[in-house]
């Protein structure tokens, strides 16, 4: 079989004008599928930025809270509760708001504000610069060193600014795994000053940061939780939240699934046109084999090898060149917001083995039907 | 082994069903010697290419039967009959159907490498075909940069490679010039028969008449007689 499938393959790649045809079809079908699915994953993560960043283990939130940027303040009781449920090896409440700073200059920018457990600073950044514990000095507050630093015109330690009217100063810069979705820079106090600095209601908690004291508890957090009246997630839950209301209740997410959607018919109409057309010139060849003394499963295998190989190297080069360009991209914008993920490659992968799939069964059903009487009769 | 090696009974083959049916081939009897070349003609439409078709395991008759070497070639099933165009039969098709895609020596190889060969193995056999057809030189170039003389004898090498006992010719000749499609036949009876061969040979084409061994004439789907060819006499 393996010089049978050679034969096929030489078919395949020296008729180097139908095997580009064909290549073409998938790899931009790929290319197009890796890359919207890219900027989705990109964009997603950086809508979860601060539960990533934070890392705790369970969130405890308003039942309606769709995002993390999007909190709904919860009373103190529900610190407290949350304390009391076994289970919990401890519990600490965790602001996220936004504000407005005063630059040197006189100009406004919008930031976050993350507002730390005063006693244990949990979910507290890595510093680059300064020493965590001077987020206690007075006014103190540590600037994320992300894209966005230079909206504040990068600041440094001992910079001053005013925030919602209130005297700020740098006490350290972070670095954190990822920086946010909506362009604004991230500053992380304590929780005190930031319910004080930044205009709140009544109730002031935006989150519970729980640690469970085993993962076999945290079911049991959950049901409780629910109990209350509110809601216990994990960290993973909580980036799959985030990326489903995206996904499903965001023109975003729907417009990705239509453009995936459409990359798949339009690779899968190219790709399956072309490898019609080469079955098709190579009918007279598949029937002389046939004549020959070829039998219909060599036929099906050297047909599914050109399909395979087709599909692989269009793959690969899709991916290549979807890599390429986000590579480029993000040398020229920093922001620019994509990862290859391996689920996006896995349903890229998937697409690209069903267009093989289809195109083959049709190659195959109009191979095994030439009669080679109708070949030898020329 | 004896001396016929194809022998065709009552074969009837048509096309179409009620008012359309027609006949290609009505009841044709013959038999095919070793060593033999026997040449079939007759006017066009006349059943010559339905006819080998049916002899070489390519088309199913409605009527009759086919004993190759003693067996009844219509009575195996698919498989086995693929396996007899395989070892038994060598086709030369009337345009070639060389594989522009694949160098010369590796069209020759095909047939070697259908029947599971090493690669290697098959392409060193498949070189040596094209030395018996004198085309070595040739051995690395497609067949669409060989001339149509040197296409044919490249598809006779692929016919031979495989050794089969049986050689079908649909038109060899109808493309090339008197001289080359002469050359051609000689060096066919001269190089590729043998005691264990048969050679069939479709042909419009008088100027080859000479080297025939018998010529059957067809007509209208039916044999109307025989012909001694000027050699043997
Ligand atoms: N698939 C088919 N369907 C219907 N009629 C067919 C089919 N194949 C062959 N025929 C008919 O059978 C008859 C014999 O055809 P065949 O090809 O055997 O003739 P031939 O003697 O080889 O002619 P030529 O010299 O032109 O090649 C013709 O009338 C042809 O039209
Ligand atoms: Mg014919």
């Amino acid at each position: 079989m393996r010089g049978i499938l050679k034969i096929a393959y030489k078919l395949l790649v020296n008729d180097k004008g139908k095997f580009a045809a064909l290549l073409i079809g998938i790899t931009f079908a790929v290319f197009l599928m890796v890359n919207v699915t890219s900027m989705f994953a990109g964009m997603m993560m950086k809508a979860s930025a601060t539960v990533v960043n934070t890392g705790a283990k369970m969130w405890v939130m308003d039942r309606a809270v769709n995002t993390v940027a999007s909190s709904i303040p919860m009373p103190d009781y529900v610190l407290n509760a949350v304390r009391s449920i076994s289970g919990v090896k401890y519990a600490v409440p965790f602001y996220s708001g936004a504000g407005l700073a005063r630059l040197g200059d006189g100009t406004y920018q919008g930031v976050t504000v993350l507002g730390l457990d005063d006693t244990s600073l949990y979910g507290r950044p890595a510093l680059i610069q300064g020493h965590i514990e001077d987020i206690y000095a007075e006014n103190g507050f540590i600037v994320v060193a992300d894209e966005e630093l230079p909206k504040l015109h990068n600041p440094k330690v001992g910079t001053e600014f005013e925030i919602n009217d209130n005297r700020g100063v740098i006490v350290g810069v972070a670095k954190v795994p990822a920086s946010g979705l909506f362009g604004v820079p991230t500053l992380y106090t304590t929780f005190s000053r930031a319910i004080q600095y930044i205009p709140s209601m009544r109730y002031t908690i935006s989150y519970v940061l729980v640690e469970p004291a085993s993962p076999a508890a945290i079911p049991h957090i959950k049901d409780e939780v629910e109990r209350l009246g509110y809601r216990a997630v994990t960290e993973t839950e909580f980036v799959a939240r985030n990326t489903s209301f995206y996904m499903w209740r965001t023109g975003m997410g729907i417009n990705i699934l239509i453009m995936t959607i459409i990359s798949f018919v339009v690779g899968l109409s190219i790709s399956g046109q072309a490898f019609y057309t080469f079955t098709l010139e190579n009918l007279d060849k598949f029937g002389a084999l046939k004549a020959i003394g070829a039998k219909g499963r060599e036929l099906v295998a050297m047909i599914l090898l050109q399909a395979g190989v087709t599909a692989l190297a269009g793959y690969g080069l899709g991916v290549g060149l979807c890599a390429f360009i986000i590579a480029l991209a993000k040398v020229r914008l920093k922001d620019y917001a994509s990862i290859v993920t391996m689920r996006n490659l896995g349903l890229a992968f998937g697409m690209v083995v069903v267009i093989a799939g289809i195109s083959s069964v049709i190659a195959v059903r109009k191979v095994l039907r030439v009669e080679p009487f109708e070949i030898f009769r020329g | 082994m004896h001396d016929v090696a194809i022998e065709a009974r009552g074969l009837s083959k048509w096309f179409g069903e009620g008012d359309t049916r027609t006949y290609a081939v009505r009841e044709v009897s013959f038999e095919a010697r070793h060593n033999e070349i026997l040449y079939i003609v007759g006017p066009s439409g006349s059943g010559k290419t339905t006819l080998l078709s049916m002899i070489s395991g390519i088309l199913r008759p409605n009527v009759g039967n086919v004993q190759v070497e003693d067996v009844d070639l219509w009575a195996l099933d698919d498989n086995h009959i693929a396996d007899f165009r395989l070892n038994t039969v060598g086709f030369v098709f009337q345009d070639y159907h060389l594989f522009p895609r694949l160098t010369t020596v590796e069209n020759v190889a095909i047939p070697l490498i259908l029947k599971r060969r090493n690669w290697n193995e098959a392409i060193g056999e498949a070189m040596h075909c094209l030395e018996v057809v004198g085309l070595t030189g040739r051995a690395a170039l497609p067949p669409n940069k060989l001339s149509g003389g040197e296409q044919q004898r490249v598809a006779i090498a692929r016919a031979i490679v495989s050794a089969p006992d049986i050689l079908i010719f649909d038109e060899p000749t109808a493309s090339l010039d008197g001289d080359t499609g002469r050359k051609i036949i000689e060096f066919v009876k001269k190089e590729v028969l043998n005691e264990k061969r048969c050679i069939l040979i479709v042909t419009h084409d008088n100027r080859i008449f000479e080297y025939a061994d018998r010529i059957m004439a067809m007509e209208d789907g039916r044999v109307v007689g025989f012909n001694k060819g000027e050699n043997r006499a």
